[in-house]
């Protein structure tokens, strides 16, 4: 202890000094671009609502683009349009995590391994003069490495793919990942969900290329057996019974 | 002048930090699959090293020497939450695809090594250019593995198409594995053996022989 440098009073000060120092201009950071990190990620989850639902950015002018499109709140349980919570800042991963906003499924339902569903999902209507032109529902499920995040888009019939995409997922480059390759998600559109009128979800995947004129499966992904067979359980899980399936029903018969 | 000309160009060729040291391989291996996120990681790791060696070395001779590991890490780890905010802020794409990896520029060898191998003794502004010059040696390795990797996994360089890929309808067939962690393992070995093969006094003396099989 000969240096003062290294006296033990020295010591606490400097190290006191210095994460006072040091946690203000985090704090500062952290509060100061918080807006706008914020801002980022609505324009994100907006951009990529807009490009399931196949709507184009014009001159990179989002709100307008999303001026068309109205957030509603459905309840899963009942399959009704819901006001119990605020839709705009209701965040679905977020109450999934909460148990008494979730409701857990058992191993039957549970068919796109998320284990916990939220009580409320946000879906998307895009109106026209005639009423809804365009659905987009929020889908998610186990692929091999990751869960997928993403939309589904239905025409006004309810029944006609309008457009997938998966705006999050950490599936094999090249090999899963290829959910994001624009030619494999050209193959959705124009496809049928329900068979007849039964609820029960027909779409899905299949090994190789479907056959011309099949309205209900699409090509799997060549080399990604396990990321198909995920996306496949996803889709028919949220189009189906525990996912979209009584809502869906109530919205066409105009009782949701 | 020449000296801090030393300071800042020797780490690029001559000490590079990943090739003649190998540190700080680790992100080395994950941020290099695509050129775009790449530059941004090196810009942040630019950015970190050079202000960490430059507080550092402004309190160098404040700084007791029990507790000065951690001194550098609480000023490394703050600069690393402000680069990793100001990411999020006007940069959302790519911090996303960063995601922890700019928070792991915490542990990478390259900042703490500095920070006590050369801010600790030297004033502040040699520092400054120390930590640029550590910084522009890591990236350049970085930027030649993710060149590397983007051309041969994607087909592409920036994300513009270079190589038209089968699944488009053109010719190449995309090289899965490059765009896979490990491969960037090959990459960096390729680069230090074209290094040393250039710089020959980089090369280390052989620990042990190996003896022939037969007599």
């Amino acid at each position: 202890m000969s240096n003062p440098k290294d006296s033990v009073s020295r010591t606490v000060i400097v190290a006191l000094v210095l994460c006072v120092v040091c946690s203000v201009i985090v704090s500062a950071a952290a509060v100061m671009l918080r807006g706008k990190q914020q801002e980022n990620a609505v324009n994100e989850k907006k951009m990529n609502i807009l490009a399931a639902a196949g709507i184009e950015v014009v001159n990179g002018d989002l709100e307008a683009a999303f001026a068309t499109i109205t957030p509603k709140l459905v309840d899963m349980r009942t399959g009704e349009f819901s006001t119990d919570e605020d839709v705009m800042s209701y965040n679905m991963r977020k109450a999934a995590k909460d148990p008494s906003k979730a409701r857990a499924l058992t191993r039957e339902q549970d068919i796109a391994s998320i284990r916990k569903q939220s009580l409320y999902s946000t879906v998307y209507l895009v109106e026209g003069e005639q009423g809804i032109e365009r659905i987009i529902l929020p889908i998610h499920g186990y692929g091999l490495w990751s869960t997928l995040y993403g939309f589904i888009a239905l025409e006004s019939d309810l029944n006609t793919v309008a457009g997938l995409g998966f705006y999050e997922h950490a599936e094999t480059p090249g090999l899963g990942g290829e959910v994001d390759n624009p030619k494999w998600k050209a193959l959705w559109p124009g496809k049928k969900v329900y068979a007849d009128d039964s609820y029960m979800p027909a779409i899905g995947l299949i090994k190789g290329k479907a056959a011309a004129g099949d309205m209900h499966k699409v090509d799997g992904l060549a080399g990604a057996t396990l990321t198909s067979n995920g996306v496949t359980n996803l889709v028919k899980f949220w189009l189906g019974e525990n996912g979209f399936a009584p809502f869906l029903s109530k919205l066409k018969a105009g009782e949701a | 002048m020449s000296k801090t000309r030393e300071i800042l160009l020797g780490p690029i060729f001559t000490n590079n930090p990943i090739a003649l040291q190998i540190l700080g391989v680790c992100s080395a291996l994950a941020v290099t699959s695509s050129l775009n996120v790449t530059i941004v990681m090196c810009i942040a790791l630019t950015v970190v090293t050079a202000f960490s060696n430059f507080f550092i070395a402004l309190i160098r001779n404040q700084v007791p020497s029990s507790i000065r590991i951690i001194v550098q890490m609480i000023i490394i780890a703050s600069l690393v939450i402000v680069v990793d905010q100001v990411l999020k802020a006007y940069a959302y794409e790519v911090s996303k695809q960063l995601s922890v990896f700019v928070g792991l520029i915490i542990t990478n060898c390259i900042v703490m090594g500095r920070a006590e191998a050369f801010a600790m003794q030297n004033p502040p502004i040699p520092s400054f250019f120390d930590g640029i010059g550590n910084g522009l040696g890591y990236s350049i390795v970085l930027l030649f593995v993710a060149t590397v990797r983007e051309l041969t996994g994607s087909g592409s360089l920036f994300g513009f198409e270079i190589l038209p890929l089968v699944t488009n309808g053109g010719w190449y067939y995309s090289n899965g594995l490059m765009l896979l962690p490990p491969s960037a393992f090959f990459v960096i070995g390729g680069f230090i053996w074209l290094l040393r093969n250039a710089k020959i006094d980089q090369v280390e003396p052989a620990e042990y022989k190996i003896a022939s099989h037969t007599k």
